[in-house]
């Protein structure tokens, strides 16, 4: 009665963090066909994320209910199911943003683009880093700190990048009207949201990484 | 009458349920791993269970430091120990109930002018203070190997959680039929004197009259388990510490293992026959020694999550609980005997007894008046006696 309660949602949880994964892939790739003003991959994507932001929030509701109905993990449950929201709100983000580029189509100059791909590369990493911490914290809680270290990396790299690109936005792009460079900066914002997400994941990760070790 | 006598021993059996089941079931409950309800009701279970089929069988701490001669006596004593471990149960605190029954037999002691076994109670103290220490090594050590074991099994955090909730079940209610097979003597021993002749047919299975005596034993304590045990099994599993599950099983282990190791003659035995000295077979109260794990684990672990206020108030407890049992056993007799006029001893029965066994030589009678005398004794013996 117990393992199959615990069965199933162990591959719950496998299935939400695959899903939450998948999105932060997809968003990154969205963004890239933007940047590459391929608008028929790009919708593709957004289609995509729509998806799986669907699949992942039924999902985390599903593991919540699981959780409390069935008292799992009694003393740590709040802090897992909280965990598990963030990285959801990771993957709300994620769709949230990519639906900004479709709406509010930014204009991004041609010499910007190599920083803004750089931008999303990092910021992606800290959140697809996030993923195998989370799963080692249900496999092997010892292990969580070799994975979650990657992620407080790549968000102060982020966060670097970041400063880097908007201080670039309104200095060296003297051609732009000032609303378009808030615009730009709006978007630099966006990207660089998905790995302040990460982190806090991460820090509710370290904090259960701390109550688990007996 | 009978019945009026059972009535103090079927108290004390509600107060070993609200007080005891929380060394079995204390840390499941406290860290939400298992329900009151599910506890409650496999305790239930498994102590009726214990008491009915093994309860004859247990030893009986009643008898350790004196034997109560007289059944207004055991009625009493049974209800001074009743008395200081629901007391002590309603503030929480838990308590062994041998304890409470020590302090009452010694109350009755005095009372009665018999003199108490020193070697005896020496004996029974020291395991009151080996308990708590020999609960702490076993839980450190149990400590050690858990950690290793998952250091070399890699268990997925939900799995872990399962089967320890699974173990917590079957611990619990493997403690619960020993809670009832052991401690059904304490509640119930001293009337199985009056346990009926009759046989109980329930078609699969038949009682006798002790086992009958038993069940209804094992029924007050199931009925102070559902009572009135929350409590205790707050303090047991929240208030002395936050345990997590991996220590719950742990603490509920170390108790069974102390439990087991002092009370088997055939671990004993086998350490004789390699050569080594014997295991002392002591009785050990399971509240110290639940209490003693967790300190233990407490303090392993640098001793900051302690309620150290809620330990002095156990510790107090424990001091306390002899001495209030004690004396609310002597001034109960006292009671008993003086304004009821219930014989409580073998030797106040004896003393009224004795114009009954005097042969009323009257060639032996000096006088007349002498002769007259006795013969009044009787009379008024024979008023009092009926």
């Amino acid at each position: 009665m117990f393992f199959k309660k615990t069965k199933t949602t162990i591959r719950d949880i496998d299935e939400f963090l695959d899903t939450v994964d998948q999105g932060i892939l997809v968003f990154k790739e969205g963004v890239k066909s933007y940047l590459n003003e391929d608008n028929e991959s790009f919708q593709k994507n957004l289609e995509n994320l729509y998806q799986l932001e669907a699949k992942a929030d039924k999902k985390v509701l599903r593991i919540q209910n699981e959780f409390f109905e069935h008292s799992l993990i009694p003393q740590y449950s709040a802090e897992v199911v909280k965990l598990l929201d963030s990285l959801d709100d990771i993957i709300d983000t994620a769709k949230e943003n990519l639906y900004q580029y479709d709406v509010e189509i930014p204009f991004i100059p041609k010499k910007l683009k190599d920083d803004f791909l750089k931008l999303l590369d990092v910021s992606c990493s800290a959140a697809e880093a996030a993923i195998p911490a989370v799963r080692s914290f249900f496999n092997n809680p010892s292990s969580v700190k070799d994975n979650e270290h990657r992620v407080y990396f790549y968000e102060k790299e982020t966060d670097g990048l970041a400063a880097d690109l908007k201080r670039k936005i309104f200095k060296e792009t003297k051609h732009l009207k000032l609303s378009q460079k808030i615009h730009l900066r709006y978007f630099t914002l966006h990207i660089e949201q998905i790995s302040d997400k990460a982190e806090y994941s991460a820090r509710i990760l370290s904090a259960l990484a701390i109550k688990t070790k007996d | 009458m009978i019945f009026f006598f059972l009535s103090s021993g079927l108290f004390l059996g509600w107060s070993l349920g609200a007080n005891d089941a929380a060394n079995v079931f204390g840390s499941a409950v406290g860290t939400r791993m298992v329900s009151f309800k599910k506890a409650a009701i496999i305790a239930s279970i498994f102590v009726i269970l214990g008491a009915v089929i093994q309860g004859a069988g247990a030893t009986h701490t009643l008898g350790k430091l004196g034997t109560v001669t007289a059944l207004g006596g055991s009625f009493t004593v049974a209800l001074a120990a009743a008395v200081t471990v629901y007391w002590m149960t309603k503030f929480k605190i838990p308590v062994s109930t041998s304890q409470a029954i020590v302090g009452a037999i010694i109350g009755w002691n005095f009372f009665v002018g018999s003199s108490t076994d020193v070697k005896v109670l020496g004996k029974i103290v020291s395991t009151w203070v080996m308990g708590p220490i020999l609960g702490a090594i076993f839980a450190i050590l149990l400590y050690y190997l858990q950690n290793l074991f998952f250091k070399v099994v890699k268990i997925h955090l939900l799995k872990q959680d399962a089967y320890i909730r699974f173990s917590l079940l079957l611990v619990g209610a493997f403690g619960s039929y020993s809670l009832g097979a052991n401690n059904i003597a304490n509640v119930m021993g001293v009337f199985v004197s009056a346990a009926p002749d009759s046989y109980l047919d329930f078609g699969l299975f038949r009682l006798n009259g002790v086992q009958q005596l038993f069940l209804l034993g094992g029924i007050a304590i199931a009925v102070g388990i559902f009572t009135y045990s929350k409590r205790v099994m707050d303090t047991v599993g929240n208030g002395l510490m936050q345990l997590s599950s991996k220590s719950a099983i742990i603490t509920v282990l170390a108790n069974s293992m102390v439990l087991f190791v002092f009370s088997s003659t055939t671990l004993s035995n086998f350490f004789v026959s390699i050569g080594l000295p014997p295991i002392p077979l002591v009785p050990v109260s399971s509240s110290q020694v639940i209490v003693g794990a967790i300190l233990g684990l407490g303090l392993l672990k640098g001793g900051y999550n302690i309620n150290y206020k809620m330990l002095g108030s156990i510790a107090a407890g424990w001091v306390a609980t002899p001495f209030v049992a004690g004396i609310l056993s002597f001034i109960a007799l006292f009671f008993i005997s003086n304004v009821f006029l219930i014989p409580v001893s073998s030797k106040s029965v004896v003393k009224k007894q004795e114009p009954k066994i005097i042969k009323i030589d009257s060639s032996q009678i000096k006088s007349k008046n002498e002769a007259e005398d006795t013969s009044d004794t009787l009379l008024k013996t024979k008023k009092i006696l009926n």
